[in-house]
């Protein structure tokens, strides 16, 4: 690199210069802004490569991820080369499509393939794989100083998500507990909260609604206001994807739970209490009313598509589908960004979140190696290059959020994001009870949802249906 | 001086006359182990309680999970689904497809050009028929549920409402399965002895009647395939269901593979998914060897009557 170059790029290392400053002085000596994105992520590996930690102990090996096809692999890949000169080590990587990736890691984890060191996951999956013995426990590896680097900053990563990726194993046993074992390290996650069309509420003289009741409300007014479209996204597939995001973000506002855990650490169903009747009621109520026509086969897929299209008037999913859908679609610019807290006597939201991170598979051959990536993959400069230059939006690491590049970046294209961020980050976390069921009964929490929806039971009568199906099996399972 | 050369040796393997045997099936041996190997794991792990997210619970239990299917409501209505949607597409395909050959029976350029163009469907893969079905029935934008509300059928939902979500995978099973029936009785037609035929036309018989006493008669050993495949492949139906649906809305839907494909992938209950597909493999095995059984005495009786 030149001198001149150096100097500017040093400089906004630095903290003296501002990245659009940065950006023009490159932009004068012929460097693009992507380019320069590059740069600087080179000079920040620099730095790392300087804090007195041996990151070439395992040059010349080469470890294999496993990962999804996602704007966060994205901004991994695109950063690999920088790990590969800090470390001397090779990366090979599989990505598969959504569709079929989790059913390729239940695969190759079940089956006890050495194939891949370490592999992209949600959460929630890891309350399979913990216990099976597919992945190993990382605080043993987050607490060794002889293996993590000395300005990885563990604590840095925010606190609920942190948390949410740590479980002792026992059902019902608490997230983020003194006991519990770091199953996997979050790379970014998902808040769910309201994504809205502001050129159909501004031509309808909408305001953004506040609680359950103005969101059923709102949801109704926009649909009449609209031609052809509907008021509200919201996921309504057979499958447990249905619950988490919007539905269970409300229910919790409201100091509902999935189970009960009693003190001799039995579950037993909580979703027929009578708050959580009058929750469903109104949801159920809302899509009926307002939401898609089609909306027992929607997916985050078709949720996100209808409101980037104009075909919904809002919704209430997880908040980076709003991010990406405000950019390449037919409403570009005219999405914005609200927190949503469903109870009205709640002080702020508390969405249930949506993890991607990165777990170690218990088969790989080269733990320490492997360690090495994810220490890098998961710390705080990859962290800030995926949220300065690519899409890796929400960053788990609060120094990222506190980063006025990145939320100048995000306030500029996506007004709202930010503060609705901020505001509602607090109450962020997992509100499900980790078990080893969770898929089971949270399917049929979804197939029961849309037997209530189609009309096929009352809501009341459909709960307390789905509770003494959710004890029974919980009884045949030996947690109940 | 040049040598003598005798006669040129063969060059390769030489296999002894004893192990010939041995060689010529070890392909079929292999395929076998292949199969069974598989089917025996399958069963081992039908008798055991084996969640892969609870592994110290992991035990055999012996015929428990089976047990427990006769008192679980969703295993009643897996298999209520299964039939009706096994019955429903095998029923009206062999209707349409023997339909159609009917129409095509004759050879001629168009009859010829039209039955090759029908074949399209079943060139394309069933989860891409479903994709496309899903497209065209979208409420929104598909041509499908255009016409709906232009004969009077506003805001159709076809998969999405649990009273059409049957109706809609059975069109989607017939529109690419319709043409293997209708092939497949096409070439059983065209090869039908014409003599019966002459000597009806002969005697002035009524076309139904020649229909109902000559030709469905005469088809039925084609039409015995035609069912027993088919009968086999729905009753196992997947793809199209779980693209379209995912088994729901509710538990419509939740037909056999797609249960134990969940059980297995969702939950990791591998012990219940196992049975499952026991249960599927039983009812497959009686329903071929009736077919077969049926098929086979009636070439009997035929060969008696010749």
């Amino acid at each position: 690199m030149y001198d001149k170059e150096k100097k500017l790029i040093d400089a906004y290392m630095a903290g003296s210069m501002s990245r659009r400053s940065l950006i023009r002085g490159l932009g004068s000596l012929g460097v693009t802004a992507a380019t320069a994105g590059v740069l600087v992520n080179a000079a920040a590996t620099r730095a790392l490569a300087q804090n007195g930690f041996d990151w070439k102990k395992h040059s010349g090996t080469t470890v294999k991820l496993l990962l999804n096809k996602h704007p966060y692999a994205d901004a991994l890949i695109a950063n690999l080369d920088n790990f590969k000169e800090l470390t001397g080590m090779d990366v090979e990587y599989d990505v598969f499509p959504e569709d079929v990736y989790f059913d390729k890691v239940t695969a190759a984890l079940s089956s006890g393939s050495t194939e891949y060191d370490a592999f992209m996951t949600g959460a929630y999956m890891t309350w399979t794989y913990g216990p099976a013995g597919w992945v190993d426990d990382l605080n043993e590896y987050i607490m060794d100083d002889s293996k993590t680097n000395p300005d990885y900053n563990w604590e840095d990563v925010l606190e609920g998500v942190r948390k949410s990726c740590a479980w002792n194993g026992r059902p019902g046993g608490a997230l983020g507990s003194d006991d519990a074992k770091q199953w996997c390290i979050p790379l970014a996650y998902e808040q769910n909260n309201l994504t809205y069309n502001k050129r159909v509420f501004d031509s309808a003289g909408l305001s953004v609604p506040g609680n359950i009741d103005e969101l059923v409300e709102t949801a109704a007014a926009a649909k009449a206001a609209m031609d052809g479209g509907y008021g509200i996204g919201v996921r309504g597939s057979r499958s447990w994807a249905t619950i988490h995001p919007g539905f269970l973000s409300g229910y919790a506002n409201f100091g509902q739970k999935d189970l009960n855990v009693s003190d001799d650490g039995k579950l037993s169903a909580a979703m027929n209490t009578d708050v959580s009747k009058d929750y469903h009621a109104k949801w159920v109520k809302m899509i009926q009313d307002s939401g898609a026509p089609d909306w027992s086969t929607h997916t985050w897929y078709q949720v996100g598509t209808d409101v980037g299209a104009g075909k919904s008037a809002m919704m209430f999913d997880a908040d980076i589908l709003g991010y990406f859908m405000n950019g390449g679609t037919a409403e570009a610019g005219n999405l914005a960004f609200a927190p949503f807290a469903a109870n009205p006597d709640a002080a702020a939201p508390t969405p249930n979140i949506w993890i991607w991170a990165m777990s170690m598979a218990s088969a790989s051959t080269k733990k320490d190696a492997t360690w090495y990536f994810m220490q890098w993959v998961t710390g705080p400069e990859h962290d800030l290059f995926g949220a300065r230059e690519m899409d890796l939006v929400n960053p788990a690491r609060s120094s990222v959020w506190a980063d006025e590049m990145f939320r100048d970046k995000l306030s500029k294209s996506y007004p709202g994001y930010v503060e609705m961020h901020d505001l509602s980050a607090p109450g962020a976390s997992i509100k499900f009870t980790a078990q080893p069921l969770f898929f089971d009964l949270t399917t049929e929490w979804a197939a029961s949802m849309q037997k209530m929806v189609a009309g096929e039971v009352p809501v009341d009568e459909g709960l307390d249906q789905l509770a003494a199906s959710v004890d029974s099996q919980l009884k045949d399972a030996g947690l109940g | 001086m040049a040598d003598i050369a005798g006669p040129p040796r063969r060059r390769g393997l030489r296999i002894s006359r004893g192990w010939l045997p041995y060689v010529l099936s070890l392909p079929a041996l292999l395929a076998c182990i292949g199969i069974l190997i598989p089917f025996f794991t399958a069963v081992a792990y039908s008798l055991q309680r084996y969640r892969l997210s609870q592994p110290w619970a992991h035990k055999w239990n012996w015929g428990e999970n089976y047990l427990n299917f006769m008192s679980d409501p969703s295993f009643w209505n897996t298999l209520r689904v299964s039939m009706t949607y096994a019955f429903l597409t095998v029923g009206l395909e062999l209707l349409l497809g023997l339909g159609i050959a009917l129409l095509l029976q004759k050879r001629t350029r168009f009859n010829n050009f039209v039955s090759i163009m029908l074949l399209m469907p079943l060139m394309t893969a069933p989860a891409l028929a479903s994709l496309m079905w899903k497209l065209m029935t979208n409420p929104g934008f598909g041509i499908l549920s255009y016409f709906a509300a232009l004969i009077g059928l506003e805001d159709f939902r076809w998969a999405s409402s649990p009273q059409t979500a049957m109706l809609t995978v059975v069109l989607v099973d017939m529109w690419v399965y319709t043409p293997f029936i209708m092939i497949l009785l096409l070439a059983g037609l065209r090869s039908l002895p014409q003599q019966p035929f002459e000597a009806a036309a002969l005697d002035g018989v009524p076309r139904l009647f020649v229909f109902w006493r000559i030709t469905l008669p005469m088809l039925t050993p084609f039409l015995l395939t035609a069912v027993l495949f088919r009968v086999i492949e729905s009753i196992q139906q997947f793809d199209i269901i779980y693209a379209m649906t995912q088994g729901g809305p509710g538990d419509k839907l939740t037909v056999f593979q797609v249960e134990a494909y969940l059980n297995f992938f969702q939950s990791t209950n591998v012990g219940r998914s196992a049975a499952l597909l026991m249960i599927l493999w039983v009812i497959t095995y009686i329903l071929s060897t009736i077919f077969i059984k049926q098929w086979l005495k009636l070439r009997e009786r035929q060969r008696g009557e010749t």
